[in-house]
């Protein structure tokens, strides 16, 4: 890994996304706006809102950022710059954490609005610390990122890395305890969903949102998170090839 | 690097795609300093050569030697600029954008952007976005990324493919000066009539060199003057010879 070529894919990627308003629209107005709506639907049941809209917080980003960075390799690969890039001296480490950090920045932007309108505006009653909600809701976003790049390593076109979307993310957004609390899921599917990244995630916005803070279980949570981002990031790196037919 | 030095050597290579064999064992050296053309049909596998050199290519059994280094080397990157045959560039980015990131991906200074801007003659396009420029500036702006840092090999897939007369004689006249320089330059073209320009020609078809020689040599050892026509005397006397 070298640090001048993640950061020029960084900055690369980050000039690129200025350039495409509707995707940055997509990716920090989108989720804020499926709350919203959610908000809405359960105006006269303002409790069941305080429950779901924790998690929400963190599935919307997770799954937004997948959608959008399923694709991002495959346009590389279809657009010849990969090859480029790999006859150059560019770890596929620099590469896929250089998308990520740019896609971290994005997510950091889209956090702040979505807590902000969330907390503010749609009144959602947590009793733990806003900045705490927020990092959760961060690191959800570079979760979604960090998975879609490593489905995008294995999809061969961009048609079939959409598809990825209802294959990886979809099962975890049932399991994640947002439908159904997790230990009241049957044994076996309760035992899939402890090793999925989204129930994790959930876990921790749920924490923050109950008060227990980051000091009281939360924080494990969310470190487990990081610990599916770098994950997912390496098996990326494992998986992009150099060499391809 | 010595002067008679091979800076590419093929022995015997053969690529696997699927589960079709697209090069049949081909061999051939490319001198230090020189310009090669690799000529053929499409589909006779110049792309599949090309990638295995560049290190690119899956499947690939034999001898790749690149600059003295087994081809897809790690410390073979940065030396071989590659041009892919569709321009391989950000096409919601500048050419300035596009050729400052790829600079900083090789460590190069961000003057040498303006050196190889000017080498392909894109000073007057070089802050509107890729995706507004024609085609063939868009291939010179994918080529101008291949000679960012003065690389050792270039290695260009069909570069000059739609580009006007006018605009063809100056980049084989820039291949010439890179190779003066001391470069080694692969330049494949299913465009018969650039082969003339080139120190050496490579002639493919179906997955098999037919030709190793000058431009010359070749015209006069199947008597003609015409390159297309040395290129279909030589198939003929391939299929009679089996």
């Amino acid at each position: 890994m070298t640090p001048r070529v993640t950061f020029a894919v960084a900055a690369r990627v980050v000039a690129q996304l200025r350039r495409d308003h509707r995707t940055v629209a997509m990716l920090i107005v989108m989720p804020a706006l499926l709350v919203t709506l959610m908000w809405w639907m359960f105006h006269d049941a303002p409790a069941t809102f305080d429950r779901v809209g924790g998690p929400l917080l963190a599935v919307f980003p997770a799954i937004i950022m997948f959608i959008v960075t399923s694709v991002a390799t495959l346009r590389e690969r279809s657009s010849g710059t990969l090859s480029r890039l790999f006859t150059m001296p560019m770890g596929k480490v620099d590469f896929l954490l250089g998308y990520a950090i740019a896609f971290a920045l994005i997510a950091v932007v889209q956090a702040v609005v979505v807590v902000s309108i969330s907390l503010y505006a749609l009144d959602l009653d947590i009793r733990g610390d806003a900045w705490q909600l927020g990092v959760v809701a961060v690191l959800d976003g570079v979760l979604g990122t960090a998975l879609g790049l490593f489905a995008s390593a294995f999809a061969a076109t961009e048609f079939q890395a959409v598809q990825m979307m209802p294959a990886v993310m979809i099962p975890q957004l049932l399991l994640c305890g947002l439908l159904l609390p997790r230990d009241q899921l049957p044994d076996v599917l309760n035992a899939v969903s402890d090793v999925l990244p989204l129930s994790y995630a959930v876990d921790a916005v749920t924490g923050v949102a109950r008060g227990n803070g980051f000091g009281d279980g939360a924080g494990t949570d969310a470190l487990i998170v990081l610990a599916f981002i770098f994950g997912a990031l390496a098996l990326g790196a494992a998986t992009l090839k150099r060499r391809t037919a | 690097m010595m002067k008679n030095a091979m800076a590419v050597t093929c022995r015997d290579v053969v690529v696997v795609r699927g589960d079709r064999e697209v090069l049949h064992g081909v061999g051939f050296d490319l001198r230090a300093g020189s310009v090669t053309g690799l000529l053929g049909p499409s589909g006779c596998g110049k792309t599949t050569l090309i990638r295995a050199i560049a290190g690119l290519q899956a499947k690939v059994t034999g001898d790749v030697q690149v600059l003295g280094l087994p081809a897809g080397s790690a410390k073979l990157r940065g030396r071989i600029g590659y041009v892919t045959q569709e321009p391989s560039v950000y096409g919601d980015l500048s050419v300035t954008e596009n050729l400052r990131f790829f600079a900083a991906v090789l460590g190069e200074p961000v003057d040498d952007v303006d050196r190889v801007i000017d080498a392909v003659d894109l000073r007057s396009h070089a802050d509107a976005p890729v995706d507004r420029l024609s085609g063939g500036q868009r291939s010179r702006a994918s080529l101008a990324a291949a000679l960012l840092g003065n690389p050792e090999l270039l290695v260009l897939d069909e570069p000059t493919v739609g580009l006007d007369p006018v605009l063809r004689r100056d980049l084989w006249e820039l291949f010439h000066r890179l190779a003066a320089d001391g470069a080694t330059l692969l330049v494949s073209s299913h465009v018969m009539d650039e082969a003339v320009r080139c120190d050496r020609l490579l002639l493919m078809r179906d997955g098999d060199l037919l030709a190793d020689e000058t431009p010359q040599a070749l015209l006069e050892s199947v008597g003609t003057d015409d390159i297309e026509q040395a290129f279909l005397t030589l198939i003929d006397q391939r299929a009679g010879a089996r």
